[in-house]
């Protein structure tokens, strides 16, 4: 059932440990928020699950197979897609071709079949179909790099802070699609800066501080939580 | 602020002055067995005192000089114009290529043989650009030791005619394969590097394999180079007055036409002509195939591309191998022009000729890599009247195109692939 473990992931920089042990699962059809203050890990946390840096110790598993060890081009290649933080897209590429990218390992009718499905979800880039990423505006472009995640047509899709920098009518819009995600049956984690939206549409949250994982509970319970009240959601 | 532009032109006036006056003011001159200092005449004195008045009166109007500079690319008729439509575009470009060709094709039966010389060391180093263009305009990676596999083909071949006395169609393609197997190896381990540290890895690349070449004399035959290197043949014949090899025949007696030193020279830039319009050809396919757009995607973003499972090793490294063996191509028609080869063709000045042709055509763009191929060849040529003076004017060429048009002569318009709707 679970469909990501981790299982006391420590990670290292050199010589400084960014994880003192880790431990998170995500099952299958979830979605799972991580929230964090800055400099928490929680970027680290993903990276090391796409295995760079690889963990140095501890264990974690994609659909109970070991991907510690593996490398990021394989582990990108099982049916796990990450939208990175700062959403990275091609911006000398066209929207398309963007598009064309991110399903880089299928075959035509797989790309055509998965292009169709991420226009139908974000009908803005079919407009731009053939505009220079670059050129089109934050949220767009937020919209491209999850419809680029979504072309290898992943069974489980990471986000790392989808809403950073963008006006707060789009952030609905783009959790409203993460919903629709997982609706559609894909497991989606999903780490944030914004906690109160990435709680209330959390199954279960985590909650990371330097380093370590400090509390872990449903989403409407994390909400209700003193002290996450306090530390992340502004008292 | 004006008073600070003049006390900057005063500067740089005097350190024109602190420059040129010790290198031109004095001459030595050798009265028997000594040297004796003199002062040089007083026109060059003048001149050097007219070139820092010049410089003062350049730099403290600098601004205005450099606006005028910039209302140069409205000369250019092309500025205004929309960017032309794609279908229109690749269309275009592909008369123009054919014309190029089919033009390169005739000219050389109309020129002087010193022309169609030049004109082959023009189509090996548009082969060597071509394949440089690869690994920097397309996948983004600074590569200053290219010389190192141009000098690999071109060792390939005459080593082996030495030793086997292989034919030039025979080695070829294993002087190719050979540079790119090199490029290879050398690229496995450096590759993680990025930028600046590429570079240097690069360069230190490049000086090791010609300093080998240099001083593994038992093989190599070092500083002195390896001479008697054969020239291609034509189905077994010939192009020399008297047959080298037994069973080859000779052109002009199966034709039965007076025997020509042009023939020889002709031929030789045919095949280069055919080489490199080989060589553009192929590396056109590569970039229309998934592996250019993963070049491309791995130099946007490399983090970007990782994450949607690219191997960063295999892509750069295609990328590399690919360059390396193109540079071997160019090398073994290179031996085979020279006939004779020496480390000395294979210094790093080569490699930033090279790269210099590619900023300068625009990175990435095929048709803009040639022209520069074209006019940085020529150029020096062409300057060959200035004498000492004509890599001045070279220098100073290049930093004119820099200034004016700093994206490359015919910059790299992306061809945009899109999937066949129906089906």
């Amino acid at each position: 059932m679970s469909m990501l473990v981790l299982e006391n992931v420590h990670t290292h920089y050199g010589k400084i440990e960014a994880l003192h042990g880790v431990s998170v699962e995500v099952n299958k059809g979830e979605i799972v928020s991580l929230i964090g203050a800055n400099g928490a890990g929680k970027t680290t946390l993903l990276m090391t699950v796409c295995g760079m840096p690889q963990a140095s110790s501890g264990r974690i598993f994609l659909e109970d197979r070991d991907i510690t060890n593996e490398p990021t081009a394989q582990i990108m290649r099982s049916g796990l897609a990450i939208v990175p933080e700062g959403r990275r897209i091609f911006s000398g590429l066209t929207v398309e071709e963007n598009l064309h990218m991110g399903g880089f390992f299928n075959n035509k009718t797989e790309i055509r079949k998965s292009q169709a499905h991420v226009y139908e979800l974000f009908p803005r880039l079919k407009e731009r179909e053939h505009q220079r990423a670059g050129t089109m505006s934050g949220g767009e472009q937020q919209m491209l790099a999850i419809g680029r995640a979504l072309m290898s047509r992943p069974n489980m899709i990471i986000l790392d802070e989808p809403s950073l920098g963008l006006a707060p009518l789009i952030i609905k819009q783009i959790f409203e699609i993460i919903g629709q995600l997982r609706d559609e049956g894909i497991t989606v984690f999903l780490v944030e800066q914004n906690a109160h939206q990435a709680l209330h549409l959390a199954d279960r949250g985590y909650v990371l501080e330097t380093g370590k994982i400090r509390l872990h509970d449903t989403g409407q319970n994390l909400l209700a939580n003193p002290d996450v009240q306090n530390a992340y959601l502004g008292g | 602020m004006a008073a600070n532009n003049y006390r900057h032109a005063l500067f740089c006036a005097i350190v024109t002055l602190i420059i040129s006056f010790p290198i031109l003011g004095f001459n030595l001159e050798a009265k028997g067995v000594n040297i004796e200092l003199t002062g040089a005449k007083t026109s060059t004195i003048v001149a050097v005192i007219l070139a820092a008045v010049a410089v003062f009166v350049f730099q403290a109007y600098r601004d205005s000089f450099m606006g005028l500079l910039g209302k140069l690319p409205k000369l250019n008729p092309l500025a205004d114009k929309e960017p032309m439509e794609q279908s229109k575009r690749v269309k275009l470009e592909s008369w123009v290529l054919t014309g190029i060709v089919v033009l390169a094709l005739f000219w050389p039966f109309v020129v002087s043989r010193g022309s169609v010389d030049l004109a082959t060391l023009v189509l090996i180093y548009i082969m060597l650009a071509l394949g440089l263009n690869v690994v920097v305009g397309l996948a983004g990676l600074l590569d200053l030791g290219y010389v190192a596999f141009y000098a690999v083909g071109a060792y390939t071949f005459a080593l082996l005619s030495q030793y086997t006395g292989i034919s030039f169609w025979m080695a070829l393609p294993i002087g190719a394969l050979l540079a790119g197997l090199t490029g290879m190896i050398l690229g496995f381990p450096v590759l993680r590097l990025r930028g600046d540290y590429l570079a240097i890895v690069t360069l230190g690349f490049g000086e090791i394999i010609r300093i080998l070449l240099n001083n593994w004399t038992t093989l190599t035959g070092g500083p002195n180079g390896i001479g008697g290197i054969p020239e291609p043949t034509l189905f077994g014949m010939e192009f020399g007055r008297r047959i080298k090899e037994e069973g080859n025949t000779s052109f002009h007696e199966t034709f039965g036409i007076a025997y020509s030193g042009e023939h020889k020279v002709i031929f030789l830039y045919l095949i280069a002509l055919v080489l490199a319009v080989i060589t553009a050809l192929i590396i056109r396919r590569f970039m229309r195939m998934p592996v250019g757009r993963a070049w491309e995607a791995l130099r946007e973003d490399e983090i970007a591309a990782r994450s949607l499972g690219l191997s960063r090793t295999a892509v750069k490294l295609s990328a590399f191998t690919i360059g390396a063996f193109f540079a071997g191509f160019a090398g073994t028609v290179f031996a085979s022009k020279q006939g004779f080869i020496s480390p000395e063709s294979f210094v790093f000045l080569e490699s930033a000729i090279i790269l210099a042709i590619v900023v300068l055509g625009g990175m990435g763009s095929q048709l803009g890599v040639i022209l520069a191929a074209i006019a940085v060849t020529i150029l020096p040529e062409l300057a060959r009247e200035f004498s000492e003076y004509r890599m001045l004017i070279f220098g100073a060429a290049m930093v004119l195109m820099m200034v004016w048009r700093p994206q490359g002569l015919l910059p790299m318009r992306r061809i945009h692939i899109t999937l066949n709707k129906q089906g």
